[in-house]
C-alpha cells in the first residue's frame, strides 16, 4: 500500500497528491511515469511524474479529473492509501549540459511533467526558458516552482486573464520574432496543443520533443496498447518513450486512439455516480 | 482384458452455454473415471511417455498409484518434478508430449496423462491441507527471481525446498505472469488453481513483491551488490507483442492478444463496469495467427458477446500451432476459420474505427526453414472480411528492460538472453535466466522445464560458492 501524505485540490478537478514510495522516488528521473491502481476493482492508471523528492521518500503526482477512475482516485484523503504503485517505467529525459536554450512549454496540467524536466535542464547548467499554458489564469498551477527553475517564464492564458492573451504557441512565437535562439523546445500538454507546437517549430528547423500518455494497461511493454507511430515505425510509448520527436509522431492516429474507450468512459461515471460513488 | 482403444471422455460445458460463460470448459475425471483411465496403462518395461515431459514426471508410477486408489501417493509423485501439476494438467500440449510416446497411441488413442494429472492436482487441492513452511537455516544463501510467471515460479519452488531464501519481483500487481493475465479463466480459474498455487508457494516461504519492476526500480547489479543476494534467475517471459506493420494497425479496435486478454483476464473487463477497465469488442472480430494464444482471444470474443468470430491464419489446418484440444473447442463453440488467409490492411473509417480486414488467399509452397510448408499468396485474390475488431495474436518479442540494463549479459540478435541450454547459466556470473526470454514464446511447460533446471544449477552454483 502506498500513503498518500499530502493532497491538495489546486483549482477545480486537478488535484496534488504527494504519494510515499521511497524505492520508486529512490530512481525516478525526469521525463518518467508511474502506473498506478486504486483498488481491486481500479484499472491501471499511468500518471507523469511531476515531482520527487528522494529525502523526504516521495512521488508527486498532478492529475485532472476526467473519467471514473480518476474521480475515485480524487475521493482519497490525506493518511489513506493506494493499492498498486509501479514505477519509475519509461526513458528518463535527455539531459546534458551544453544543450543551449531550452524552451519547456507545458499546457494545462502539463506543466507539471515538464516541471522536473525545466529543473533538470537547469541544473545541467542550461537557459531554460519556460512557456506556461492555461484556459485562464485561476487553473495555472506550479508556477512558483516553474519560476525556481527557469531563467525565463512565459504565461499565456487563452481569455488574456494573465500574460499574453492567445496559446503557448503565441508566446513561441513572441520568442522566435525577438531572436532567441532556440535549441530545443520540450512541450507537454493535450495533444492538440502539442501538435500546434510542432507545426509552429516545425518550419524553424527547431528540434521539439513531446511527450505522450496515450491508452496502456501494463506500462512495461507487454500489452502494445500504447503504440505510435512516429515516423515509419510503430513504438510503445512505455518502453521507448515517453518522449518522442515531435516532428515525426503522427498526432491524428494518437489523438484517436485516445478516443477509444469515450463510451465506455461515459458509461462508467454513469456507474459511479449510481453506486453512489461520486458523492461523499 | 481387453484394450481399450478411446481415453475416457472428460465432462465439459456444453458449446452453447459455454460460448457465453467464463466458467471452465472441461470439467475434470471422477475418481471412478480416473481409475477406470489409469487401468488403460500397460506399464511398459520401457515406458516411452517420460522421455516426451520436459520435467520428467515419473508418469507410470503416479498412473500405478491411481490405479490403486492411493491418490495422496500419485500426487506426491508429479509433485517431486512438477510445482504446478494442476496448472499443467490443463494446459500442456500433452499430444505433443508424454500422450505421443505413449505406446497406445500405436493403435488408438493414448493414455489420458494429462487427464489424469489434473485429476490428482485437483484432489490435492481439494484437500486444502496445510502447507508446511520450510524452516530457513540463519545463514541462508538468497536469490532473486525476477518474474513470477511459470520459470520463475518453479525455480523458486524448487529452491525454497532446498532451503534458500527466494524473493521474486514481479512487474505486475498479481504473480503468475501468463497464466494470470494471458490464459483465460475458463481454460485455467484463476482463484481456483493460479492464486491457490502461489498462495501455497508464499505459505511455504517464498516471498513475493508485485509491482517490482526489475531492471527500473532495481537492477541486477544491485540485486547481486547492496540488496544481498547470492543468485538471479530472470524469467520474464516474452513480453513484447509483434503487429504485422500492415497498415491500418493504429485504428481503434486493433488490439494486441496480449492487450485484449490482458484486460479481460487480469482487470476483469469482463465485469465492466463493476471493474474499472473498459474493454471493446465488436459485432464481428478478427483475430489473426493460429497458435493457442490466438484461439484464447477468439473463444474470450465470443464469450464478451461478439455475434462472428473469425481466425485467420495463413497456412492451413495441419500447420496449426494451438493444441488439438483447442482448436476442436473453438471450432464446437463456432469459431469459423478463414484458413490458407493472410491479412494485407486494416480498413478503417472516417472516425479511426475499424470497419474491415482486406486478406490474400494463400497456398503452401515448398518446406521453408521450420519444416512446415511456406505459405504463397495467390496474386489477385484479395478480398474483405467486414470486421470491426482485429487481434493480433502472432507471437511476441522479448522485454528488454532488464536486459538492457545488466551489462555483461549478452543478447542474441533478437534480444533473448543467451543461456545455456541445460543450466540456463547467462554470460553474466551468478545470473541464470531461462522460459520465454531465452527462447523466444514456448510453452507453460518448457518455461518450468528451464526454471526447474536452472534451480538445479543455481543449487550446484551456490554450494560451490559458499565452499
Amino acid at each position: 500500500m502506498f500513503k498518500i501524505l499530502y493532497k491538495k485540490e489546486l483549482s477545480p478537478g486537478i488535484f496534488h497528491f504527494d504519494i510515499e514510495a521511497p524505492k520508486v522516488a529512490r530512481k525516478a528521473q525526469a521525463g518518467q511515469f508511474i502506473v498506478l491502481r486504486v483498488n481491486e476493482q481500479g484499472e491501471r492508471i499511468p500518471l507523469t511524474i511531476a515531482d520527487f523528492d528522494r529525502v523526504k521518500g516521495t512521488i508527486t503526482l498532478i492529475f485532472q479529473v476526467v473519467g471514473a477512475s480518476t474521480a475515485e482516485l480524487s475521493l482519497l484523503n490525506e493518511g489513506e492509501s493506494i493499492l498498486d504503485f509501479a514505477g519509475p517505467l519509461g526513458q528518463p529525459s535527455e539531459v546534458e549540459p551544453d544543450m543551449g536554450t531550452i524552451v519547456c512549454i507545458g499546457g494545462g496540467i502539463g506543466v507539471a511533467p515538464v516541471y522536473p524536466i525545466a529543473r533538470a535542464m537547469h541544473e545541467a547548467g542550461n537557459k531554460v526558458i519556460s512557456i506556461m499554458g492555461a484556459r485562464t489564469k485561476d487553473i495555472l498551477i506550479f508556477e512558483d516552482r516553474m519560476r525556481a527553475v527557469s531563467d525565463e517564464v512565459m504565461i499565456a492564458t487563452d481569455d488574456g486573464s494573465y500574460g499574453v492573451k492567445g496559446f503557448v504557441t503565441t508566446a513561441l512565437q513572441q520568442l522566435v520574432e525577438r531572436g532567441e535562439k532556440i535549441d530545443q523546445v520540450t512541450a507537454i500538454g493535450p495533444g492538440i496543443m502539442m501538435r500546434s507546437v510542432v507545426e509552429a517549430t516545425r518550419p524553424l528547423g527547431i528540434k521539439t520533443v513531446v511527450s505522450l500518455n496515450p491508452v496502456m494497461v501494463d506500462g512495461t511493454g507487454m500489452c502494445g496498447g500504447c503504440r505510435v507511430q512516429v515516423g515509419d515505425e510503430m513504438k510503445f510509448a512505455c518502453v521507448d518513450g515517453p518522449e518522442f520527436d515531435g516532428h515525426l509522431v503522427d498526432f491524428d492516429s494518437l489523438m484517436s486512439r485516445g478516443r477509444m474507450y469515450r463510451e465506455q468512459e461515459a458509461e462508467a461515471k454513469e456507474h459511479r455516480c449510481n453506486i453512489g460513488l461520486g458523492r461523499k | 482384458m481387453a484394450l481399450i482403444l478411446e481415453k475416457h471422455k472428460m465432462p465439459e460445458q456444453d458449446p452453447k452455454v459455454r460460448a457465453h460463460n467464463f466458467q471452465e470448459v472441461a470439467l475434470g475425471y471422477d475418481e471412478d473415471t480416473a481409475i477406470a483411465e489409469a487401468e488403460r496403462c500397460l506399464h511398459c518395461k520401457v515406458p516411452q511417455c517420460r522421455k516426451g515431459c520436459p520435467v520428467e514426471i515419473d508418469i507410470p508410477a503416479f498412473i500405478g498409484k491411481i490405479k490403486e486408489h492411493d491418490f495422496d501417493s500419485a500426487i506426491g509423485i508429479i509433485k517431486e518434478s512438477s510445482s504446478l501439476p494442476a496448472v499443467c494438467g490443463r494446459v500442456c500440449p500433452q499430444e505433443n508430449q508424454c500422450e505421443k510416446y505413449c505406446i497406445l497411441a500405436h493403435k488408438g488413442e493414448s493414455v489420458a496423462i494429462g487427464r489424469l494429472e489434473r485429476f490428482v492436482a485437483d484432489y490435492q487441492l481439494a484437500k486444502n491441507e496445510e502447507v508446511k513452511p520450510i524452516e530457513f537455516a540463519h545463514d541462508a544463501q538468497r536469490v532473486a527471481v525476477i518474474g513470477a510467471g511459470p520459470a520463475g515460479l518453479t525455480c523458486a519452488g524448487d529452491l525454497a525446498r532446498k532451503g534458500y531464501k527466494v524473493t521474486i519481483f514481479e512487474a505486475l500487481h498479481v504473480a503468475g505472469g501468463v497464466l494470470s493475465y494471458g490464459i483465460p479463466e475458463f481454460r485455467l480459474p484463476k482463484d481456483k488453481i493460479v492464486k491457490r498455487e502461489v498462495e501455497n508457494l508464499q505459505k511455504l516461504g517464498v516471498t513475493i513483491e508485485v509491482n517490482a519492476i526489475a531492471g527500473r526500480l532495481f537492477t541486477v547489479d544491485e540485486l547481486l551488490g547492496e540488496m544481498g543476494f547470492d543468485a538471479v534467475f530472470v524469467g520474464t517471459g516474452a513480453g513484447l507483442p509483434h503487429f504485422m506493420h500492415i497498415p491500418g494497425e493504429n485504428l481503434n479496435g486493433v488490439y494486441s492478444s496480449n492487450e485484449f486478454l490482458t484486460r479481460c483476464n487480469l482487470m476483469k473487463a469482463y465485469d465492466f463496469p463493476n471493474y474499472a477497465t473498459p474493454i471493446r469488442v465488436g459485432r464481428r472480430v478478427a483475430v489473426v495467427g493460429g497458435g493457442n494464444v490466438a484461439m484464447d482471444a477468439a473463444r474470450t470474443s465470443l464469450r464478451l458477446g461478439a455475434e462472428h468470430v473469425y481466425i485467420v491464419y495463413r497456412r492451413s489446418e495441419a500447420e496449426l500451432p494451438a493444441r488439438l484440444e483447442e482448436v476442436h473447442h473453438a471450432k464446437e463453440e463456432g469459431i469459423d476459420f478463414q484458413l490458407l488467409n493472410n491479412p494485407v490492411e486494416i480498413l478503417g473509417d472516417e472516425q479511426g474505427w475499424v470497419k474491415a480486414l482486406r486478406c490474400i488467399r494463400m497456398e503452401l509452397g515448398e518446406p521453408d526453414a521450420s519444416g512446415r510448408r511456406r505459405p504463397v499468396a495467390i496474386e489477385g485474390s484479395e478480398y474483405e472480411l467486414e470486421v470491426d475488431t482485429v487481434i493480433m495474436a502472432i507471437g511476441n518479442g522479448p522485454n528488454p528492460i532488464v536486459a538492457s540494463t545488466t551489462p555483461g549479459m549478452d543478447t542474441n540478435k533478437r534480444g533473448n538472453i543467451i543461456a545455456d541450454e541445460e543450466t540456463g547459466a547467462t554470460t553474466r556470473e551468478g545470473v541464470f535466466a531461462g522460459g520465454d526470454i531465452v527462447t523466444g514464446a514456448a510453452t507453460v511447460i518448457l518455461a518450468m522445464g528451464a526454471g526447474k533446471k536452472a534451480a538445479a544449477a543455481i543449487d550446484k552454483y551456490l554450494q560451490n560458492k559458499k565452499a
